[in-house]
């Protein structure tokens, strides 16, 4: 390890979203100016992982003054460090500036996106660098390791994890520790143990952060759990469209077995685990338990009937525990903190925090951690900076294609396993969708049900079938031909398909569908009833635009931009728009000097 | 005939319709229906499965290797030729059949050559909201392909994709293993146009 020591850390994002936006480019230059300027032996240059704000990245942090710069640029570099690092004076206009108060904010603590949060699982998140071990040791890493190897036994371990109340973060929200006694109960000369890294569900990606940003949590994490139920090999599957997850875990996998964190005798404890990595191949249901075994094993990734469970037979017949990126990682805390400490956050029967990834049409969009019984308000207003261009809230979507849509009326509903599923939504991994009045609620359960039903394995009929047969009623709806009655058939049957799947995917799919009749019926209503599609979404009823001819003054401006001729008139005389042919793509009411062109 | 040692060269040579000319000349036959005249000989056929051998050696003989070996493979191929899945079959001890099953069922194995660009357009649900299917279409225009195609002169594969965890920067594409983010129709020419003259460069070298 190097003896320096560093006045300054300058810390540049290196998870996906930030080097997308261009953080590798402002890595290069700082270290060209940091030798231009011989600056090298003073300020260290550390690649994080990801902050979740990456609506604005690439962000870059000063240390010790803790000071955030976000939306840098390659040209802002050099800024950074004659005014800060070497003068020792912010620069005022990279700071993050409050989108409703236009407040400029230094500290990265006093930013609202991040004060209402909680950081358990993602604490070193965006702190430290995801491929050092001695990073990750220095801010108290395997140090729940070492207790629960020294000086706990396994019932320890587990009972600790029973007390903490933390419950499974890949869905359905099972107590961690009641599973990780049931396979410890079985009696077998060899147990696995799986970390579900597939995160499927379009619109999450707190588990791909997680492995970016902070990988060395997540095998403590399942080194602890493996020593709880007596597993000594493991297997992490990761979703092969997570290149940089997947060489963070490698580089993490092997650094941990150099200094004996993995492998044989762990800590002289005499417990051995051995990790490896599988990656995924592209099949959405392999996220489902018993998919996910079959494809390690070699097989087509379809699922299977439980009982039995993966516990009692699971991976080569043998007893599994199969668990969340998420949930691995809360792990370590419990252990170094207590049990106690874990379940004073949250509500009565969800303990801790959850990450959720907001997206859609909000202001901050990014990942953040907060604790359950948190208001969807809390996250959407105060955190997330409210909605896109001044529009207005129509719903929430959570859960993914397993999920439903939360209607803006249910805002203050405080957020945990139980409240999300009474409302008709789900918890799921985590994906919470922001949508505004221009989102057409029926298009949206349509685009759901097209996921779920695409990815469906066709094992069983129920959703094979089913599936596709209430896509082609939505389909049917969304061109402007639904016909009375299909709303009672969609209901019918989407019940019917959840109550008789072989697996949760079937299970869930038609959620989406049966939480937006519920709320958005009258959406719906409309797309039969009056052919009409109230967000102006739905291909094939948008309604025609038509000029105001008491306002047009005959410039042509619009005949020139209208891709389908259908606008007609002499210079200087109204214009005339025909209904027949227009295609309602609004190029001419964009064009229009005088605001003559409306929608009818 | 002797003299071309290279059994790679003989395809090569005999696929092009001048040789085929005069072959058929000298041989006072047509070739047309008989294809490469080394018929994949087995030399070639060695030499062809040469890489994926040395790739094999690395695995012991189980099933639960099936799916790197097919990555792998595919890595190597660039797609998962018919020879190759029947080698693959043989070394696991596992029916042709069983072996298809599995490539079909997962949408990252591909029985037909790709692009040497692969781009992925996300149509998850944060990309869906923000625009990410005007983005597809900019793309289909731009290449003249649609989803699920590659061009002719096997630059770009397009094709989509359920969601690549960038969700904060919608609408997001991948181009092999970059992901290029926040983006409108009108920057994908421009973005195409960078692989294009990668791939220039990498010519010319
Ligand atoms: C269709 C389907 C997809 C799933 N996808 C995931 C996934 O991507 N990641 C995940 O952790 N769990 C997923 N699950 C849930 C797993 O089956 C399993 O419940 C979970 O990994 C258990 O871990 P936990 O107890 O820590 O939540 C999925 C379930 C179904 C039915
Ligand atoms: S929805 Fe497009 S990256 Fe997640």
């Amino acid at each position: 390890m190097e003896a320096t020591i560093y006045r300054s850390h300058v810390l540049i994002c290196t998870g996906t979203g930030c080097v997308s936006s261009g953080s590798g480019k402002i890595k290069e230059r700082m270290v060209a100016e940091l030798e231009e300027r011989g600056l090298q032996k003073e300020v260290k240059i550390v690649d994080t992982g990801c902050h979740g704000f990456c609506e604005k990245g690439p962000i870059v942090i000063v240390y010790p003054e803790g000071v955030f710069y976000c939306q840098v640029d390659v040209e802002d570099v050099s800024e950074i460090v004659e005014e800060h690092l070497l003068k020792g004076r912010i620069v005022e206009r990279l700071l993050y500036k409050e989108p409703l108060t236009e407040e400029s904010i230094p500290s990265y603590n006093e930013i609202d996106f991040y004060k209402k949060q909680m950081r358990i699982a993602l604490a070193n998140c965006g702190r430290i660098n995801p491929e050092s071990i001695h990073e990750y040791i220095a801010v108290g890493g395997y140090e729940a390791l070492g207790k629960a190897l020294t000086e706990m036994t396994p019932e320890e371990v587990i009972e600790e994890v029973k007390k903490s109340g933390l419950r499974g973060r890949g869905g359905a929200g099972f107590p961690t520790g009641l599973k990780w006694e049931l396979t410890r109960r079985e009696k077998s000369d060899k147990k696995y143990l799986v970390c579900n890294a597939d995160e499927g569900d379009p619109g999450a990606f707190m588990d791909r952060s997680l492995l970016e940003g902070d990988p060395h949590r997540i095998i403590e994490g399942m080194a602890i759990a493996a020593y709880a139920i007596g597993a000594d090999e493991g297997y992490i599957y990761v979703r092969a469209e997570y290149p940089l997850a997947i060489h963070r875990l490698e580089v993490a996998l092997e650094q941990a077995a150099e200094l004996g964190l993995l492998g044989e005798n762990i800590l002289g404890s005499g417990f051995n685990f051995n990790l490896h990595i599988k990656k995924g191949a592209g099949a959405f249901v392999c996220g489902e338990e018993t998919a996910l075994m079959a494809s390690i094993e070699g097989r087509r990734g379809m699922p299977r009937p439980k009982p039995p469970f993966p516990s009692v037979s699971g991976l080569w017949g043998k007893p599994t525990n199969i668990n969340n990126v998420e949930t691995f990682a809360n792990v370590p805390y419990i252990i170094n903190n207590g049990a106690e400490v874990y379940s004073a956050i949250g509500t009565e029967k969800s303990k801790g925090t959850k990450v959720f990834a907001l997206t859609g049409k909000i202001n901050n969009t990014g990942l953040v951690e907060v604790p359950m019984g948190i208001t969807l308000r809390e996250i959407i207003y105060d955190i997330g900076g409210g909605i896109r261009d001044g529009k207005e809230l129509k719903a929430v979507q959570t859960g993914g294609p397993s999920g439903g849509c939360i209607p803006a009326d249910l805002l203050d509903l405080p957020i945990d396993y139980e409240s999300l599923t009474e409302v008709g939504a789900m918890m799921g991994s985590g994906g919470m969708v922001v949508m505004d009045e221009s989102t057409c609620m029926v298009d949206v359960a349509r685009f759901f049900l097209s996921f779920t039903q695409s990815e469906s394995c066709g094992k069983c009929t129920p959703c094979r079938e089913g599936t596709k047969r209430m896509l082609e009623i939505l389909d049917r709806i969304c061109a402007g031909e639904g016909r009375e009655g299909d709303l009672e058939l969609l209901e019918e049957l989407g019940n019917h398909i959840k109550e008789t799947s072989l697996c949760q995917l079937g299970g869930s799919a038609p959620n989406p569908v049966l939480s937006t009749l519920k709320y958005f019926r009258a959406e719906y209503e409309a797309h039969i009833k009056e052919k009409r599609c109230p967000a102006n979404v739905c291909e094939g009823m948008k309604s025609a635009y038509v000029i105001d001819e008491s306002v047009c003054i005959g410039c042509t401006a619009c005949t020139r931009v209208c891709p389908v001729d259908a606008i007609s008139g002499e210079r200087k005389k109204p214009h005339y728009i025909d209904p027949d042919v227009c295609i309602a793509c609004g190029a001419c009411a964009a064009k229009c000097p005088v605001s003559a062109i409306a929608q009818g | 005939m002797k003299k071309l040692t290279n059994p790679g060269k003989i395809c090569f040579i005999f696929m092009s319709k001048y040789v085929k000319k005069i072959t058929s000349y000298i041989m006072g036959k047509g070739l047309e229906n008989m294809g490469c005249v080394c018929g994949h000989g087995k030399e070639s056929m060695e030499e062809y499965l040469a890489p994926l051998r040395s790739i094999l050696n690395n695995y012991p003989k189980e099933e639960r290797y099936l799916i790197p070996i097919l990555q792998e493979a595919q890595e190597e191929y660039g797609y998962l030729p018919k020879d190759v899945l029947r080698e693959i079959a043989n070394y696991l001890e596992l029916s042709v059949t069983q072996v298809y099953g599995v490539v079909t069922f997962y949408t990252q194995f591909h029985l037909q050559p790709r692009g040497k660009n692969v781009i992925k357009v996300c149509t998850g649900t944060a990309c869906h909201v923000r625009g990410g299917a005007e983005v597809l279409q900019a793309l289909e225009k731009e290449l003249g392909i649609t989803s699920g195609g590659t061009t002719e002169d096997l630059s770009f594969t397009l094709e989509t994709v359920a969601c690549i965890g960038a969700c904060g920067l919608a609408p997001v594409i991948m181009i092999n293993d970059d992901t290029h983010g926040r983006l409108t129709p009108d920057k994908i020419p421009a973005i195409l146009d960078m692989y294009r003259e990668q791939e220039d460069k990498a010519a010319a070298n």
